[in-house]
């Protein structure tokens, strides 16, 4: 197979194309995005609590938080995944070409990543100390109790000071950071926008809008990602400790656990329906703008858009991925059933719009006079169709609920109130 | 450890890892070029293409390929040369098979996806063939967009790529206006023309120059007001291709057509 062009195998081409060009961002740069949105957003969701007090979203918030982190870890293996030479990754950071929208990837990956950690840490301290102290204090140890001595005690960075006024400093960091981490998270996923917009040989790509709708479309996804695995994560418990409820002998007392909070997820919602109305409104400003201007470019991409892709476009990201759902949030009666499908829609319409930006931007050819279609390779037949196929994907979906379990252990979402910084 | 014994043993650590990293060094190619290069600033090297007198055999393209060990059956090519054919009743039609490597030899036009057309010769109102390679742009898009600095400018104006550094990130593809950049399936990073720069470097033609039979491929040096590739570009009329990018390409056509995307 040492012939088969990067791209080649899942590149349709229709009239004139060039004989270099194919598909080569392929599904995994779809993800890409995708994921840091989920990133951002989340991070935005959680600091509507710690920086504009909104006192409602407390539970949410640190949920949100901890999801953002575990999501964090999943935001680079789609272009790991992606690389052609996924071992030389580090040379992004060895010698960055700072002329590259890329080249900062990892300054900015890393600050953001900081300021989460940091935030996390603010909030997570009291309990880390108590884990610690509830570990060292164990009479007789087992070898995992010993581990997690060595953890947690790694973990709280040698900080024991549990005093009121230690406490309420860590508030104040706690509201720093989220204050600063807004900026950077939307920078961090304004500048993935960047390396797109600022692409001048495609002319899909090319508008100074696009770091705009990158970062209003990523808070929307990841609001829309925080409320649905909220609601979820909150029935799953439920269920779970009903089981054992119903196990457990008469006289022993199982804690009844709630469904998540109507309002909680409607106060949410609203603020989803704030940014969906902000993206939607973008994204057609953008449609309409190069309708109207009809550059050189128009011919072909209209021919992309209202054509070949009318129906990735028109029914699947702007019908059920926008409408659908403002349907659902907006209409009287609102309802849990009815959060559930539609930040399920949102989702779906934000993964559609990544969709429709980097296939979409690669379905035309650079002569403007022939089209490149794609096929998601399904089963995967060597490591480039596993990577960059159907495989790929459900892999890199479901990477951040495999860290969140993990994360969930350490940072628990659900603690007993007074455990963490501001709970009390 | 005392708060005094951990500060000390930072600032030792800190102080050791910084005097080890001054030793090393992070080289610029540009200082190194202009280190080694001999005739400083006397060569910037711009092609010619005549599409008066290309006839579509794809010699050029098999000797690309050939001098270059671009895989023969792999569907990319450092160059091609591409067929347009406009009829009379106002049709357009370009295709380039397989990168013209097995020239064009009939009237049938290369529609994708397995379909052809023929087009009579008594219904054209014109047709040519245009070859195309990297134009070595002065502003090259593509060594602006690579991350990792594994794609550059060298002095006499040529871009190279370090196959040993290229993370094949592919951004440089995407951000080339011309698609002339493509994976190489065998090392697995971009790949382009370089003019031959193995050979021209060393006083040769590119593969492809020497190649063509009809002299419709001519490299030159714009430096040497002597060079007649240079003189042509200078007093005739020539044109580029996609000017609109910006990125001042060194490909200079006589005979350009509208047409030609």
């Amino acid at each position: 197979m040492e012939t088969l062009i990067h791209g080649e195998f899942w590149t349709l081409k229709e009239l004139f194309v060039l004989p270099n060009e194919y598909i080569v961002w392929s599904i995994q740069i779809v993800m890409y995005p995708f994921m840091t949105g989920l990133v951002a957003g989340a991070f935005v969701l959680s600091s509507l609590y710690h920086v504009f007090g909104v006192k409602q979203l407390k539970d949410i918030a640190r949920f949100a938080l901890v999801f953002s982190f575990s999501l964090l870890f999943a935001a680079p293996i789609p272009l790991l995944l992606h690389l052609q030479q996924p071992f030389r990754a580090l040379n992004v950071i060895l010698t960055p070409h700072f002329t590259s929208a890329i080249a900062a990837f990892s300054v900015v990956f890393f600050t953001y990543a900081a300021i989460v950690a940091g935030e996390l840490w603010f909030l997570y301290r009291k309990h880390l100390i108590e884990t610690y102290q509830m570990y060292k204090g164990k009479e007789k140890k087992s070898l995992w109790d010993s581990l997690m001595v060595i953890l947690f005690g790694a973990l709280t960075l040698g900080a024991m000071d549990l005093s009121e006024k230690a406490l309420h400093k860590d508030e104040k960091a706690i509201k720093f950071l989220a204050a600063l981490g807004i900026p950077v998270a939307a920078f961090l996923h304004g500048y993935v926008g960047f390396i797109f917009g600022s692409v001048k040989a495609n002319a899909l790509w090319m508008t100074p809008l696009m770091p705009v709708i990158f970062i209003v479309s990523a808070i929307v996804s990841g609001v829309a990602l925080c409320v649905l695995t909220y609601i979820i994560t909150l029935e799953i418990r439920k269920f779970l400790a009903a089981g054992k409820a119903k196990r457990a002998e008469a006289h022993v007392k199982i804690p009844q656990i709630d469904s998540a909070d109507l309002s909680v997820i409607q106060l949410s919602v609203r603020y989803l329906v704030i940014f969906l109305v902000f993206a939607i409104s973008l994204e057609l400003l953008d449609l309409i703008f190069r309708g109207y201007t009809a550059v050189k470019s128009w011919d072909i991409l209209r021919s992309v858009i209202y054509k070949n892709d009318f129906v990735p476009v028109f029914v699947l990201q702007y019908g059920i991925g926008d409408a659908l759902p403002l349907l659902l949030f907006l209409l009287p009666g609102f309802s849990m059933r009815r959060a559930l499908i539609g930040t399920i829609c949102v989702l779906f319409g934000v993964f559609m719009m990544r969709w429709n930006v980097v296939i979409g931007g690669q379905a035309f050819s650079l002569t403007f006079a022939g089209f490149m279609h794609y096929q998601l390779p399904i089963i995967p037949h060597d490591i480039e169709t596993l990577k960059e196929g159907l495989m790929g994907i459900i892999g890199v979906f479901i990477a951040p609920f495999c860290f969140f379990w993990v994360v969930n252990k350490i940072f628990p979402v659900f603690v007993k109130k007074a455990a963490v910084a501001g709970g009390s | 450890m005392t708060r005094r014994d951990f500060l000390k043993n930072s600032a030792l650590g800190v102080g050791g890892a910084t005097a080890a990293m001054l030793g090393l060094q992070i080289v610029n190619p540009k200082e190194l070029f202009a280190a080694v290069a001999e005739e400083k600033g006397k060569t910037r090297w711009a092609f010619l293409v005549d599409t008066y007198k290309c006839v579509g055999c794809g010699m050029c393209v098999k000797a690309c390929k050939t001098e270059n060990e671009i895989p023969w059956e792999a569907n990319a090519s450092r160059t091609w040369v591409e067929r347009y054919v406009i009829t009379k009743d106002g049709k357009r039609y370009a295709d380039s098979p397989k990168a013209a490597r097995d020239g064009f030899t009939n009237s049938k036009i290369d529609l994708g996806e397995g379909h052809e057309v023929e087009v009579k010769a008594e219904d054209i109102d014109k047709a040519f063939f245009v070859p195309k390679l990297c134009n070595q742009c002065e502003d090259p898009a593509c060594v602006q967009a690579c991350p990792v600095g594994a794609t550059y400018q060298v002095p006499d104006g040529v871009v190279l790529i370090d196959r040993k550094w290229c993370i094949g990130c592919g951004y440089c593809i995407m951000a080339c206006p011309y698609g002339v950049r493509f994976f190489n399936p065998v090392t697995h990073t971009a790949e382009k023309c370089t003019f031959c720069y193995h050979r021209i470097s060393q006083g040769l033609m590119p593969a492809c120059v020497d190649a063509c039979a009809f002299g419709a491929r001519k490299i030159g040096n714009l430096k040497d007001p002597e060079d007649p590739v240079t003189k042509i570009i200078k007093t005739e009329r020539v044109g580029v291709l996609k000017s609109d990018f910006g990125t001042k390409p060194q490909v200079f056509y006589i005979g350009l057509d509208e047409e030609v995307k």
